[in-house]
């Protein structure tokens, strides 16, 4: 993969001289974390920045959408024209995410309202440097090499910048006066000691190998219940996950009119309903099968249908969850390891 | 990722028309639709055991097993039960009604698998309705199949769907047809009474390695259903079973309809085999 550098003092040039390819999205500070919003004074993007509270897929499937109005009983899909957009600062263990929510939404029946604004969205990835709640190295997501158009390392003053795509290239020659083409063994090194650094902050480290088998066998052990007690059946973990795309759809019509529309959004596997059918029979009517799905879901379903966890490492879910249930923890005590509570 | 083309968008319903509704029992009634597009009326093609996502634009959508079978193009059949919101207001339509009906979807039953084999249908309650899509399919082709038998077990004579039609199918010599209530309270019923597993005793003998069972109804019916079975030595492979699951998108994206974290209902399903409930935790 081609990589340049850019120098940090020219971070604004570069975003300037990107304006032509859509709004620029990024995290911003506010309140105790970050948040991603469309940025146009480039001094409130937060580099320092981490987990955003919610992760891009706000973007790309909003949580509340229309996904055709009707008048009487004819549905009308025509898409509005989305924006194009460029997120700048996700980082790997977004990436990755985003590189499973394409798969996802492109296997079986294409999705056309996750299609549409994908294809309209740049991706500007972002090196960091992880913090208690981090352990991607643990999901092997903490290097990515694909599903970005240009990819930033951070090396003290200037950033190596990958170019992952055919539009990224575009970017880049779109602001050629402050890029640097000359990357040579010096930057190679600044660049392997940046990643052995980085790679030695984390603070989590557990082996997720074998996982699927470890989850069949324990189907039916008492850690669900534990974990059901515990739970409050609040979807937060649901609603923060980078790889979480479950939804609900409802009908909304207008007082005494025979016009509305068919809204999408969304919804959590841990929600009461999830698996409620007419007639009120619940396929999961415990808290502790809810939670058993969606940890199964994560670590077991999707190794077996794409070869690896739909787990990333992203921490958001361990940051927010109210009454502390950690996927660290229960991978740890899943394996039958020693947890202090 | 990127393309310029858009993407045919598979939640939008084709609008089909309710040409014909009859009531099966108190609650399910029987409701024929056809595409109001004449072409896509006759070029629907799908499998029994399929289902297709039923909706009123306002009010709702929810996923209907497909009665009809597909050896009788143009006209798709539904035997719905009034249970919930969706139901509620589609019992309200009248003939010439417009519904949203988007479909098909799901595996459906592996018929070309299944040709050259015995059929034996077990139906109970509301299973009647996918697998009355089987059974006229098998009879629709009747020299692919070798012999077949039903049985449909109601509580009462007065909650068995499809009543007249399966008493007349009694009169057929190209399958063997068995009926049971769990009460007679008209004291005129002129089949057998008891559970539908008693109806086994009136299999006859069974050539188990070349007969297929075909079961679908309510959870409860599975358990003591497949019992009966595997005391036949039917292989696990030939012994389906058609499911049902919340659905809001019958397309694998939704979420809802999956099983075991990772089986999608609506895509790898609602048809299973007894070997997929062994090795996957949570069918039944």
């Amino acid at each position: 993969m081609r990589a340049v550098k850019i120098k940090k003092e020219h971070l604004n040039n570069f975003l300037e001289s990107i304006k032509p390819f859509g709004e620029l999205w990024g995290p911003v500070k506010k309140g105790d974390g970050h948040v991603l919003e469309k940025i146009e004074d480039f001094s409130r993007l937060d580099l320092t920045a981490l987990r955003t509270k919610l992760p891009f897929k706000k973007l790309l499937l909003p949580p509340r959408f229309t996904m055709f109005t009707f008048k009487g009983r004819k549905a009308d899909a025509t898409f509005e024209d989305f924006p194009n957009r460029v997120i700048f600062g996700l980082h790997p263990c977004d990436i990755y995410a985003l590189t499973i929510m394409d798969n996802f939404h492109n296997l079986h029946y294409p999705d056309p309202y996750y299609h549409e604004r994908r294809k309209r969205t740049a991706i500007i990835g972002l090196s960091c440097i992880p913090d208690e709640l981090c352990f991607c190295k643990s999901t092997n997501t903490h290097n990515v090499e694909k599903g970005f158009d240009l990819f930033f390392s951070d090396l003290e003053d200037f950033f190596l910048v990958w170019v992952g795509s055919s539009l990224g290239d575009d970017m880049i020659r779109a602001c050629s006066e402050f890029v640097d083409e000359n990357v040579g063994h010096d930057d190679l090194k600044k660049y392997i000691a940046w990643r052995k650094y980085r790679d030695a902050q984390f603070k989590t480290e557990m082996d997720l190998t074998g996982m699927p088998g470890i989850m069949e066998l324990s189907y039916d052990s008492p850690i669900w219940e534990e974990l059901g007690e515990k739970c409050l059946s609040c979807g937060a973990c649901t609603i923060v996950c980078p790889t979480c795309t479950c939804f609900n759809v409802i009908d909304e019509v207008e007082l005494g009119k025979l016009e509305g529309k068919r809204i999408r959004q969304w919804d959590s596997c841990l929600f009461t309903e999830y698996s409620m059918v007419a007639g009120g029979h619940n396929f999961r009517e415990a808290r502790a099968e809810r939670l058993k799905l969606r940890f199964t879901h994560k670590l077991q379903a999707f190794v077996g249908k794409f070869g690896e966890p739909a787990c990333v490492g992203c921490g958001r879910c361990i940051g927010t969850c109210p009454v502390d249930i950690d996927i660290r923890t229960v991978v740890a005590q899943l394996k039958g390891e020693e947890v202090s509570a | 990722m990127k393309a310029s083309t858009q993407l045919k968008n598979p939640y939008t319903p084709e609008p089909m028309r309710l040409i014909r509704r009859y009531p099966l029992t108190d609650d399910v009634h029987f409701f024929q639709v056809r595409a109001v597009n004449m072409e896509k009326a006759l070029s629907l093609n799908y499998l029994p055991g399929q289902f297709m996502m039923v909706s009123l634009c306002g009010i709702g959508e929810a996923p209907f097993s497909i009665s009809s079978p597909p050896s009788r193009p143009g006209l798709l059949e539904f035997g719905i039960r009034r249970v919930g919101r969706v139901t509620n207001a589609i019992f309200k339509l009248k003939e010439n009604s417009i519904l949203g009906v988007r479909g098909p979807y799901g595996n459906g039953f592996p018929v070309e698998e299944m040709y050259g084999h015995d059929l034996v249908i077990v139906m109970g309650g509301l299973g009647a309705v996918p697998l009355r899509s089987l059974l006229l399919y098998a009879l629709d082709n009747r020299d692919q199949f070798g012999k077949i038998y039903l049985l449909h077990g109601a509580k009462r004579p007065a909650e068995m769907l499809f009543l007249q039609e399966f008493l007349h199918m009694r009169n057929r010599d190209d399958l063997k047809c068995f009926l049971t209530v769990d009460q007679d309270d008209t004291g005129e019923w002129p089949c057998d009474t008891g559970v539908v597993t008693r109806l086994f005793q009136r299999l006859g003998e069974i050539d188990p390695e070349n007969t297929y069972f075909a079961v679908c109804g309510p959870p409860v019916m599975y358990k003591f259903v497949v019992a009966e079975i595997l005391k036949l030595n039917v292989p696990k492979h030939q012994i389906l079973m058609t499911l049902e699951r919340r659905m809001k998108c019958g397309v694998g994206k939704c979420g809802h309809c999956v099983i075991g974290g990772y089986i999608y209902t609506c895509l790898e399903g609602p048809v299973f085999s007894y070997w997929d409930v062994i090795h996957m935790k949570g069918l039944i």
